[in-house]
């Protein structure tokens, strides 16, 4: 064995040994998260569909309930309400029932109806705060590899559909005149919605999944020029509020998914102030 | 060559008939206006032509290969997302940077690539969204009511700018409007819409037709020449258009032209 093919044997023990560390897997699992929120949140903000977002994030509690009441697996008794109510609310959306009223109705109902589903199952009372605010720092290396995996396919349909998804957002008018069907692109965000939300669930739990979605778009909104650059630059604030909110968790021992979200606020806050003093 | 054209095209929406049975077309090189009042269906016309809406029956024809220049009615910028003139320029397909500085330079916006399109005023951004649809090289330019919000001068300016596309790409035009005399004055052939079309013909035939004068309320004579007067200014150049108006076919009697020595 060569000395170089030492070394990468080393390294990657060693990195293997890193997953070990229960902080190291909260940031990877917290990274991978904002690589797929960063683009979809921008485009909630875009579409102004916060609303749906929380009605998207809220279903999975239901999802939970029915999957550990069927003995399935968490993940696909989530991503399968989370894909029904985001279809539902798309295809409310799209006949023009997309009032605010309508749909924070959705948002609140799932919600209700989620935690009196699970009130039924037996044993699940403990870890039901898990389910609502994340368990990030639990986070094993099977959950790593579905969090990173999903945040692939979300990337991967983002980036496929890029230029038409931004056309159809932008107008449906001028998509449809360019050949686009907006309603496709509406599907394809609707499935990365339900697949995000999936994926968020152990990082920072149901109710604050719209939080990173929404929070980190609207902070590099303030400071971006196209497209493009706000949905990088959502990544990075996901990511930064990420490593910061851990740190704090860590120092002050508070929960860690609302410590991430805390500090993708004080990010927003710090942003708009920013651009608002550019502007000057 | 006929580029598109629409057979007894009937749209439906819920119990109201916007379009019964209309049957149109337009050429290369041609610009065609719809007119009609508000809510007479010649959004939907346009809609319906470009398959954004369904029809309950008849059929839309395209020639093979159409590039269609769309410039929609509205189109509200959410400030939500940012985007400059160049990025917009680029949707759905991607444009290089010379192609899009020709477009500017064309539609007399040079060098505003790097602005906000928020930031626009209503006539810059009106330009920039036929920047924008001259960028396929359309055979045919369709535009809904494309000076909304655009003073007087900036009307007439963007008139003259589609009729210097039309003359230097030959492309054919089918505009929307429900002001009636600039766009006349703009116009090869007028279709006259109320649902179903009313008439159709050259600005002159269908300003004399007695179904367009009912549709519009035209009792007066003032209304009437000032698009007379329209039509002179612009339409200099045209091949179809007569340097001077024979007026002997309306009812003249008391007019004097130094009156109506209107901007234009």
């Amino acid at each position: 064995m060569t000395i170089q093919a030492m070394t990468i044997q080393a390294m990657i023990t060693r990195s293997m040994t890193m997953l070990d560390d229960f902080l190291v897997r909260a940031a990877l699992g917290g990274i991978g998260l904002a690589l797929a929120t960063g683009p979809l949140g921008s485009f909630v903000v875009w579409r102004r569909m916060a609303y749906f977002g929380d009605a998207t994030s809220h279903a999975a509690i239901l999802g939970v309930a029915i999957a550990l009441s069927l003995h399935l697996p968490v993940a696909a008794g989530v991503l399968t309400v989370a894909l029904a109510m985001a279809l539902v609310v798309s295809t409310l959306a799209a006949k023009g029932w997309a009032m605010d009223t309508t749909l924070g109705v959705m948002a609140h109902a799932a919600l209700a109806f989620g935690l009196v589903a699970i009130s039924f199952v037996p044993g699940v009372r403990g870890d039901l705060q898990s389910y609502l605010f994340g368990d990030i720092l639990a986070v094993t290396r099977a959950d790593l590899a579905f969090i990173w995996g999903g945040a692939a396919v979300v990337l991967g349909l983002l980036l496929w559909r890029w230029q038409a998804l931004l056309t159809a957002t932008l107008s449906e008018e001028l998509a449809h005149a360019s050949g686009i069907n907006p309603g496709r692109e509406r599907l394809v965000l609707t499935i990365a919605l339900a697949l995000v939300v999936a994926v968020a669930l152990k990082v920072v739990g149901a109710l604050l999944i719209a939080a990173m979605l929404i929070i980190p778009a609207a902070a590099a909104r303030a400071l971006s020029r196209t497209p493009e650059a706000m949905a990088l630059g959502a990544v990075l604030v996901g990511v930064v509020a990420c490593l910061l909110g851990l740190q704090l968790s860590l120092w002050q021992d508070t929960p860690a998914g609302p410590s991430i979200v805390t500090a993708a606020a004080v990010i927003f806050a710090a942003a708009a102030v920013w651009g608002a003093f550019r502007r000057l | 060559m006929m580029l598109l054209s629409a057979q007894k095209l009937t749209v439906r929406f819920g119990a109201s008939e916007v379009l019964s049975g209309v049957t149109m077309g337009i050429s290369a090189g041609e610009i065609v206006t719809v007119l009609g009042p508000n809510g007479s269906g010649k959004s939907t016309l346009l809609r319906a032509l470009l398959g954004i809406v369904g029809a309950v029956s008849g059929t839309v024809t395209r020639s093979a290969g159409l590039r269609i220049g769309y410039v929609p009615q509205r189109l509200t910028m959410d400030r939500a997302m940012p985007m400059t003139v160049r990025r917009f320029l680029s949707l759905p397909q991607r444009v290089d940077d010379a192609a899009a500085d020709t477009a500017l330079g064309r539609v007399g916006l040079p060098g505003l690539g790097a602005q906000q399109m928020a930031a626009l005023s209503g006539g810059q951004f009106q330009r920039v969204l036929l920047a924008r649809a001259l960028l396929v090289q359309p055979h045919l330019l369709i535009l809904d009511e494309p000076t909304q919000g655009l003073d007087q001068p900036g009307e007439a300016a963007f008139y003259r700018l589609i009729e210097e596309v039309r003359r230097d790409t030959g492309a054919g035009v089918l505009m929307v409007s429900h002001d009636l005399h600039v766009v006349m004055a703009a116009s090869d052939r007028v279709i006259c819409l109320n649902h179903h079309i009313c008439c159709e013909g050259t600005p002159r035939v269908v300003s004399n037709a007695p179904e367009y004068r009912a549709l519009f309320g035209l009792g007066t004579q003032g209304a009437l020449a000032l698009y007379q007067h329209a039509h002179d200014h612009s339409h200099d150049h045209a091949p179809h258009a007569p340097a001077h108006h024979d007026h002997s076919g309306h009812d003249h009697s008391g007019h004097d032209h130094a009156e109506h020595d209107h901007a234009g």
